[in-house]
């Protein structure tokens, strides 16, 4: 990848919004529910929540980080690795932040297996197939508008 | 001609020149050289065959092919476009110089996984399609670690070759090919250009035909290969064009001598090609035995990392070497470093040209380890100075006679020496684009390539109503996009050049519902 600082948050927002959401709306129902009690109502407002504060954290912060980064790089590219991996702080500082805003806590494995499986299928699909439906994207930096 | 410069494209000889008493039916007359811009009526004076096509494209090299693909995709049938070439294939040229310069069809490129002449998406990228057509996970995990602990992963040249095969095939490429060697493209009164083809000989009544067409895309690759001036002035004095070899030129007879027979070679130049001959020479010590000694000059000589302009322009290098993955750093074909290109004019963008650009090779750990171990053999020496004079001793070798970094002078014989600096020749060496700056308004931009907009248009060539003249390739290196000179530059070109003739009419719009139902239709191998 060798995005721009808008391209990077253009993409972000847009794959979340057009992967992270329909999956996110699939793969709720599909998560272990908090000690059984839980209701999938809950469940979902906490998996939205969590996509919400993806894209904010990321904005906000996250981003700008990377950006930075990529500016050491004599090649100003991001390795694809750099792209799956990020996941990890990612995911972390997002576990920190999770319970100020959501209404009914999710289990750890509830969380690591949304983030990460939404995390992946956004990974997979901007390195590949975005390019079928956005023959520009790779020329453009990561912008898609 | 030949003995001074290799001429990539082949041009053909001077045409003799025309008697103005008995001018030659159906050739080009004084009048018509003599004006820039032509009537109909003194192109059907000469009695030159004129057809009719909305575009030509000149060359029929990978830029050809790459336009004339998305054309077709674009919905542009074949019947609308003329490919002028003399060529068999496009990937003819290309093939030849990278098999010379030592990367046969097995061996790998320097170019992305997902620069795909044969594919405007870059997905599924080359990376994928070996790894299913080979059943290994290896190049997939190769793309997902690099370059941090794997080498960039690289296509063979024959990946390339056969997806271009197949591609040409699919969209009816041949079915726009005219044959035959473009003499020079003029402006036409009334809008448009005529694009004079010298076809074959005997292939028409005619030495010369026309095509007079709304558009002309220009893609002829290297105006021409240069020799180093000294090695040039070398060749000529003593009539050697043996032991005085260019890397793009074939010189496997010198591969053979050295099997032969305890010889030393000078290799001058540090970018990519002088690494492929390194490599030959390496290995043809080490498995055939050839008692091989390597002296290897470096003008400029890169003993570590170097700073290009502060703390974020730091490019690695050593032992002579600036170490960088493709011919540009990769930001430069889609990320920032495009977009600040994008946005510089003149001595800003020339600027950046130059910090970003020098010789470099790729770091491979294979050329790294291969190194390490010639070196302690003893036998590849680095020389770091600038030539001074080439001369031949007693005993017919050649004499460098070298301004060393420490300002000595120093004299090194050498059996063989080996040009693998790839100096590119002027626009002007190639003769179309010389009429263009003469005749067309074409002119330069600030590296002295040929001038194009954001678009690749040529900048001040329009011919009103409707005319235009596009061009891509390595020709327009110095404009509003680095990576020209690269299969994913020229997929970049060709979308660039079709988005404005879309605005013009001339075809459909590479929208997103095209581009799915074009990607679907390319994936089963079904025609446009």
């Amino acid at each position: 990848m060798t995005p721009t600082f808008i391209g990077r948050i253009q993409t972000r927002l847009f794959l979340l919004l057009v992967i992270g959401l329909p999956w996110t709306i699939i793969a709720t129902p599909l998560l272990p529910r908090h000690l059984g009690v839980g209701t999938l109502g809950g469940l979902y407002a906490t998996t939205f929540t969590a996509l919400i504060l993806m894209g904010v954290l990321g904005v906000v912060i996250w981003e700008p980080l990377y950006h930075l980064g990529q500016q050491f790089r004599w090649e100003k590219d991001w390795p694809t690795l750099f792209g799956l991996i990020t996941v990890i702080p990612e995911a972390i500082l997002l576990w920190a932040v999770l319970p100020a805003y959501e209404t009914s806590p999710a289990s750890g494995w509830t969380f690591l297996f949304h983030i990460f499986s939404t995390w992946v299928l956004i990974w997979l699909f901007a390195i590949g197939p975005i390019k079928i439906f956005l023959v520009r994207y790779r020329f453009r930096g990561g912008r898609v508008l | 001609m030949e003995q001074q410069s290799i001429i990539v494209q082949s041009n053909e000889l001077a045409a003799p020149i025309p008697d103005p008493d008995r001018p030659t039916p159906g050739d080009l007359n004084p009048e018509l050289l003599g004006t820039s811009v032509w009537t109909d009526d003194a192109v059907a004076r000469a009695q030159i065959p004129v057809f009719d096509v909305p575009l030509v494209t000149v060359g029929g090299c990978i830029g050809s092919f790459v336009l004339v693909d998305l054309l077709r995709i674009c919905g542009v049938p074949t019947n609308q476009i003329r490919t002028l070439t003399n060529l068999d294939v496009p990937w003819q040229t290309y093939e030849y110089l990278t098999r010379v310069s030592q990367i046969p069809r097995t061996e790998r490129l320097r170019s992305d996984a997902t620069g795909m002449p044969d594919n405007i998406w870059g997905f599924p990228s080359y990376a994928l399609r070996e790894a299913a057509k080979e059943k290994t996970i290896a190049p997939l995990f190769n793309v997902l670690v690099e370059p941090i602990f794997t080498d960039y992963w690289t296509p063979r040249a024959g990946t390339a070759f056969e997806g271009m095969e197949k591609e040409a095939r699919r969209i009816g490429f041949a079915e726009t090919l005219a044959k035959g060697q473009v003499r020079l493209v003029r402006r036409r009164h009334g809008g448009g250009y005529y694009t004079i083809l010298t076809p074959p000989p005997g292939a028409t009544p005619t030495r010369r035909i026309a095509y007079r067409s709304r558009f002309v895309h220009i893609a002829v690759g290297y105006p021409g290969l240069r020799f180093l001036p000294d090695l040039q002035d070398y060749r000529q004095r003593y009539q050697d064009w043996t032991h005085v070899v260019n890397a793009y030129e074939p010189h496997e007879q010198v591969y053979e001598e050295l099997k032969r027979r305890p010889c030393v070679v000078m290799v001058r130049g540090g970018g990519i090609v002088a690494s492929r001959v390194l490599q030959r020479l390496m290995e043809d010590r080490w498995n055939h035995r050839a008692p091989t000694t390597v002296v290897h000059l470096f003008r400029t000589f890169i003993s570590g990392t170097q700073d290009r302009g502060g703390p974020f322009w730091r490019r690695k290098g050593g032992n002579g070497w600036a170490y960088q993955g493709f011919n540009w750093p990769k930001g430069a074909w889609g990320g920032q470093l495009k977009e600040s290109f994008e946005k510089l004019e003149g001595d800003e963008r020339a600027n950046l040209y130059k910090k970003l650009g020098g010789t470099h090779t790729p770091k491979r750990k294979l050329w790294q380890q291969q190194m390490a171990r010639a070196r302690a053999e003893g036998w590849y020496h680095t020389v770091h100075g600038t030539v001074e004079q080439v001369g031949r001793n007693e005993h017919r070798q050649v004499v460098s006679r070298i301004k060393l970094a420490n300002g000595s002078m120093q004299d090194i014989v050498a059996d063989f020496v080996i040009d693998a600096t790839g100096l590119e020749g002027d626009l002007r060496d190639h003769r179309i684009m010389a009429d263009l700056l003469d005749h067309s308004g074409a002119g330069r931009n600030p590296m002295g390539r040929l001038d194009v907009e954001r678009t690749f248009e040529v900048r001040g060539t329009r011919c009103e109503p409707g005319g235009r003249i596009y061009a891509s390739g390595s020709m327009t290196l110095g404009g509003y996009y680095a990576g020209v000179d690269s299969f994913l530059g020229l997929q970049y070109a060709a979308l660039q050049i079709v988005d404005d003739l879309a605005a013009q009419g001339f075809c459909a719009r590479l929208g997103m519902s095209r581009s799915m139902g074009q990607w679907w239709r390319w994936a089963r191998n079904r025609p446009v």
